[in-house]
């Protein structure tokens, strides 16, 4: 199975998309199931080793180092299938949906598909960062043209903010590529440098800016709130299911394996900048008003956790980080399409105007509830198995920051259970008297989700068995260097 | 037979599915029928492995890997050992009777469907809890009843009182898990494994006192008072009275609730090695014995009454635990299961009559209208109360001498609890059935006793109330303690570290005297003032005294916690939203932005369209160029 | 030629250039003292020319005949801006009634 053709074919797919405008949703659907089943059949093909598999290195601008060069690792491969199983879901979640220029909609998502899985798989310096780039353009017209009310000027606060923390990536990029002894952007090169202590120092930061503010980690996170909240949820899914996740792959694949020294030296103002975040977070979301506003102010509390699982840099922590990537990924789409249902039907935000849905709708009620169970990391749910790793994780670091960390537990119940409570218990009023079932491509959603949640909380074993053994490669190359 | 256990927890998951999958397809009778059906299957495997099983060692099940990262590898395995064994018989048993009794107490509500689906996922995941092999497989069963417990508390959930008290009590719940969580981490850290197999043995070769023993006995207390109902988290299980009454007969008095001093029995080695944790029990167990017990004494609400009855008497098992009763402990998980889900469903039974009355002011001369559950609920009351040869007795009896020899000062404030429990008790039975029915004409003409399937569960529970204490008759009364030996292979280490009891015969003899005496007393107080004098408890807007008003509003715990916690966090997030994140850091990154276009403001002024100024300006600068390379070369 | 040069030489070289040092200081006060256009436009012909003096001055005294050879290009580019300069000043005559260059103050901000 060649890479390319994975890499590709949403390509090709948002092309068609184009050019058959009047079934743009299916066209849309059938692509992203079929990249998916590129994605599966690569996973049957996949030896779970540390080794980089399916390869392309095809020559790209060899005069200045760059070439086209991709493979596939455990990590990467359970980016993949993060990317390939949540775009089939994302874009099933707008079917009964009716939006302006639709085939423009579907085929940006799959332009965006396509530069995800360029950032989770390229092996070149160059190639991440056009991937990295790629990735932001279909999400800025997705914001700005099917956003809400205040889209243009959040969205150019979005822009200007990760473009800013990207450009010091640039800055670090191009350095490292002048550093390399033959002038290339290839990864093996950047983790073959030894550079000094002190220059990994200043570029850990560059690094860290765009990483941090993708993540985002706190106090980069200003944006995520206003984007997720103003953004159509078709494009809040994208953000927050997956386009965050290339902040954390950074973290793992670019940051600590290239710059160990300047990690070492950092690691623990990064770490307690993460744990703010969960914390911060959470206590923001406590009372927030507005349904989309408390969902992305508790996925800033969950990536906090993401985020500080990666930078304690054991087994267990990044274990934890990836897996969790994924449950995330899950759950936040399960939140935010929820939530869409809910609003669309409403036509509010304000959760103090809901009320008593779970009476008339006992398959919401159901499907919200698993959804929020797997958010609040209950056992026997996915969301457990990642925070019990990633608090075991920063647990080995250090026992405050796990019991710190660990507040996200009682806080996740407490928001997540007050909502549920304001949004679907208690007396029906007006408003909502009138709510309709879920019912077609809005129960297929959420039912793969919640089946998602459920499986992958019972069994985990086989997803952490795809990444194991590319965590312990990485962690055994960062500490031969660091013992130095 | 023993390979057969993950039956066990089977049949109830199967019945959560077909109830869950078909409430509204399914004819209701079917449905409690099938929910019914799977516990006691469950119970008949429980009873064939509990006659089968004879082995002094544990056997594990392994099912199949769960997590395996790293050093940390945790089996979904099961562990049958008499500890276990008890438990499964307790939880599938009563909860048999319990299922039985909803069956009828149910009949009439639309949720008929979802509540037996949601009750046998309670008896799996209680089931997973005892069986757990581990530390993780218990913590799954016990964050699994919790959400069990949150979803039947918020069963009613249109009404916004009851779907908060489920916050409620999951939320504190989680507090204590989250210490739970850490203990086990720190168990893993420590013991390199979570599973019960591995831990203890190294525990054993430790120290008495060690430090690391001490935080990792803490944290698990700190879980244990989260789900168990102890000070500081308490206050949520009498909220929890908002659920259906069988579900505070199951989860809030007979199995849930225990969980806590299953897992400090569980776990007994590493608490006999922590003496200072072991303290700390004792005092924290009694002082919540004795605040429910004051609180209880003024509670009109039946289910309130029962509900702080049942904190007072956890608090009991846990001074049993804290002064080394692990027997006794135990021995009083099972004879509270008993009497104390024949009271709750005995009160259900009277709500049922009463037509959802749950206020006792409004009650009164019951007995009469109700014989079976006035009868059933009379042998519930004299059990709690700890009147011989009932089964409360020994169970309080035991504990009560283990803490005389350990400190004479808890035995005195513990023995003035036990006078406080038989006093509240039979203020409840006075109120309920005795005097004449205050309620209205209505009710009155409702009234009825219950169906055969709610007095059937009573009936067999009152014998079990009134007999199941020869289970544990202690040496003194010339009996063999048959418990105690049957479960010594689970505290034989912690026995032989802490020594058995070493009063003599006449001591005993003279505790259970003063006791006996006491309730008595207690009993014949109550008598007078409910009875007699035909006292009935004032209404909400009566002024009270300062004491009564104090234990009449719980002693503003709610108020305490909300005031000290809820409100300030609450303040804070509008904080960290409103000036933190929003005037605050977005300030900085909004300044960042606004700063060029500040400076351009600034500067455009210089553009005065006036070209003799630009010509002006120009020359000028042209001047001084040149002026600076004639001074710089 | 030669005589030509010769006879430049005559005169030394510092009083070419504090002529044309005058004559341009002139020019620069004219650009910057008066309103009318047209002056302005004057005063810019007499530096250039004073630049054009000090070309053939020195290509003179250097024997290099390119600085004369620049003097045409210069007044071939004055030519050519006087014809583009004078046209402006027409049309903004025929708008504003005035070749007061304050009037022309609208290009700011």
């Amino acid at each position: 199975m060649n890479l390319l053709i994975l890499l590709f074919f949403p390509l090709v797919g948002s092309i068609a998309v184009l050019l058959n405008r009047n079934y743009a949703k299916q066209t849309a659907l059938i692509s992203s199931i079929i990249t998916l089943g590129f994605a599966v059949s690569m996973l049957c093909n996949f030896e779970a080793d540390a080794s980089k598999q399916f390869v392309v290195d095809l020559a790209w601008m060899p005069q200045f180092g760059i070439s086209f060069k991709a493979g596939i690792d455990g990590i990467s491969m359970l980016m993949v299938l993060l990317t390939t199983v949540l775009t089939p879901l994302i874009i099933l979640s707008g079917f009964n949906r009716t939006f302006k220029h639709t085939s423009a909609l579907f085929a940006l998502i799959l332009f965006m598909q396509s530069a995800l899985l360029v950032v989770f798989t390229a092996l070149d310096a160059f190639l991440f960062y056009v991937g990295w780039e790629a990735a932001l353009i279909p999400i800025y017209f997705i914001c700005a043209i099917w956003g809400g009310a205040d889209r243009i000027k959040v969205t150019y606060k979005f822009f200007i903010y990760t473009f800013a923390g990207s450009l010091f990536m640039l800055l670090g990029i191009i350095y490292l590529h002048l550093q390399t002894p033959g002038n290339t952007y290839d990864l093996q090169a950047f983790y073959a440098l030894n550079l000094d202590s002190s220059t990994q120092a200043w570029l850990f930061w560059c690094f860290f800016a765009a990483f941090a503010v993708k993540i985002p980690i706190f106090p980069f996170h200003t944006w995520q709130p206003d984007t997720y909240t103003e953004s159509p949820t078709i494009g809040t899914m994208l953000l927050g299911g997956i386009m965050l996740k290339m902040g954390i792959y950074g973290l793992v694949r670019w940051l600590i394996p290239v710059l160990p020294l300047g990690f070492a030296e950092w690691k623990e103002l990064a770490l307690i900048l993460c744990i703010i975040g969960v914390v911060y977070g959470s206590i923001i979301a406590f009372t927030q008003k507005d349904i989309k506003r408390l969902i992305a102010y508790s996925s800033i509390a969950h990536v906090g956790l993401i985020a500080a699982g990666v930078f304690t840099w054991n087994l267990q922590g990044l274990q934890g980080a990836m897996i969790q990537m994924l449950n995330h990924g899950i759950n936040v789409i399960g939140l935010f399409f929820v939530a869409d249902i809910i609003i669309n039907r409403l036509n509010t935000r304000e959760i103090a105007l809901m009320g008593g849905i779970a009476k008339i709708a006992p398959k919401l009620s159901i499907t919200f509830l698993i959804v929020v169970l797997g958010a609040v990391a209950l056992p026997l749910t996915n969301g457990f198995i990642g925070e019990f790793l990633l608090l075991n994780g920063v647990f080995q670091f250090n026992i405050w920051a796990a019991a710190i960390a660990g507040l996200t537990i009682i806080f996740s119940a407490v928001y997540l259970l007050r909502m549920y409570k304001n949004v679907m218990q208690g007396t029906l009023n007006e408003l909502t008297g009138s709510f309709k079932d879920i019912h077609g491509s809005e129960l297929v959603v959420l039912g793969v989700v919640c089946a998602l949640i459920i499986v992958i909380g019972v069994y985990p074993q086989p997803i952490l068995h795809i990444s194991e053994a590319a965590v312990n490669g990485l962690i055994g190359e960062v500490n031969s260097k660091l013992a130095f | 037979m023993i390979d057969l256990v993950w039956l066990i927890p089977l049949f109830p998951f199967i019945g959560f599915l077909i109830c869950g999958l078909g409430r509204n397809v399914l004819p209701k009778a079917l449905l409690g029928g099938i929910a019914s059906l799977a516990v006691i299957v469950s119970f008949a495997v429980s009873l064939g492995i509990f006659l089968q099983f004879d082995a002094k060692t544990a056997a594990v099940v392994n099912l199949f890997d769960w997590i395996n990262v790293g050093t940390i590898n945790i089996p979904f395995a099961f562990q049958i050992d008499q500890l276990s064994i008890l438990m499964l018989l307790i939880i599938t048993g009563i909860g048999s009777l319990i299922h039985i009794y909803s069956t009828a107490y149910m009949s009439h509500d639309a949720g008929f469907g979802k509540f037996f689906s949601y009750l046998n996922l309670f008896v799996f995941f209680m089931l997973l809890l005892v069986l757990g092999e581990n530390y993780i497989i218990m913590f799954i069963g016990w964050e699994g009843v919790g959400l069990c417990s949150y979803l039947l508390i918020g069963f009613w959930y249109t009404n916004g009182e009851y779907a908060d008290a489920a916050k409620k009590a999951f939320i504190m719940n989680r507090i204590g898990d989250l210490g739970f969580l850490i203990g086990v981490f720190v168990i893993i850290a420590t013991f390199g494994s979570s599973s019960f197999s591995a831990v203890f043995p190294q525990a054993q070769a430790l120290v008495s006192g060690d430090t690391t023993l001490t935080l990792i006995t803490i944290l698990l207390f700190i879980g244990a008072t989260g789900k168990s109902a102890q000070l500081p988290l308490f206050t949520w299980l009498p909220d929890a009275m908002a659920g259906p009454t069988p579900v505070s007969a199951l989860i809030h008095a007979a199995t849930m609730v225990t969980a806590g001093i299953y897992m400090i029995a569980r776990s007994n080695i590493l608490f006999s090695l922590s003496p200072v944790t072991m303290s700390i029990i004792a005092v924290v167990g009694l002082a919540t014995a004795i605040i429910a017990a004051i609180i209880a004494l003024t509670q009109t609400d039946i289910k309130k009454v029962l509900a702080y009855s049942t904190v007072s008497q956890l608090g009991y098992m846990f001074l049993g635990l804290g002064v080394g009763a692990y027997t006794g402990a135990f021995f009083h998980v099972l004879t509270h299961a008993f009497f104390k889900a024949l009271l709750f469903l005995g009160a259900g039974s009277v709500i049922h009559a009463m037509s959802n009355e749950q206020d006792m002011r409004n009650m009164g001369g019951l007995r009469k209208k109700l014989p079976t559950t006035f009868i059933t609920m009379l042998a519930g009351t004299i059990a709690i109360s700890g009147l011989p040869p009932f089964a409360g007795f020994f169970s309080k009896d035991e504990i009560l001498a283990h803490v005389f020899e350990h400190n004479v000062v808890l035995w005195v404030i513990g023995v003035l609890g036990a006078l406080l429990t038989a006093f509240y008790m039979f203020r409840m039975m006075f109120l309920t059935f005795w005097g004449s029915f205050r309620g209205t004409e209505e009710q009155k003409h409702h009234l009825h006793e219950s169906p055969a399937a709610m007095t059937v569960p009573l009936i067999v529970l009152a014998i079990l109330s009134v007999v199941g204490g020869f289970i544990g008759v202690p040496e003194a009364l010339h009996g063999s303690h048959w418990l105690a030996n049957y479960l010594s292979p689970i505290f034989e280490a912690s026995n032989s570290r802490l020594g058995e009891l070493s009063l003599s015969h006449a001591t005993e003899y003279a505790l259970m005297a003063v006791s006996v005496v006491g309730v008595i007393i207690a009993i014949a107080i109550a008598y007078v003032k409910y009875v007699k004098n035909g006292h009935v408890p004032l209404a909400d807007s009566e002024a009270r005294p300062a004491l009564a008003k104090l234990s009449y509003h719980k002693f503003y715990f709610d108020e305490f916690y909300a005031a000290l916690i809820t409100k300030p966090l609450d303040a804070l997030s509008g904080f960290f939203y409103k000036t933190v994140d929003k005037s605050g850091i977005d300030g900085i990154v909004n300044g960042v932005s606004k700063a060029p276009v500040e400076a351009s403001k600034g500067f455009r002024l210089l553009q005065t369209g006036n070209v003799g100024f630009y010509i002006f300006a120009m020359v000028i600068g042209i001047v001084a160029v040149l002026a600076y390379s004639f001074f710089k070369f | 030629m030669d005589n030509i040069t010769a006879t430049i030489q005559v005169v030394p070289l510092n009083h070419y250039i504090l002529l044309s040092a005058i004559i341009f200081t002139i020019g620069v006060i004219g650009v910057l003292i008066r309103r009318n256009a047209i002056i302005i436009f004057m005063s810019v012909e007499l530096m250039l020319n004073a630049v054009n003096l000090l070309l053939t001055a020195f290509s003179a005294y250097s024997g290099d005949a390119s600085g004369q050879v620049f003097v045409f290009f210069i007044m071939a580019l004055a030519a050519a801006e006087v014809a583009v300069g004078l046209a402006i000043i027409v049309m903004v005559y025929r708008n504003t009634n005035s070749i007061d260059i304050n009037v022309l103050n609208r290009l700011k901000w």
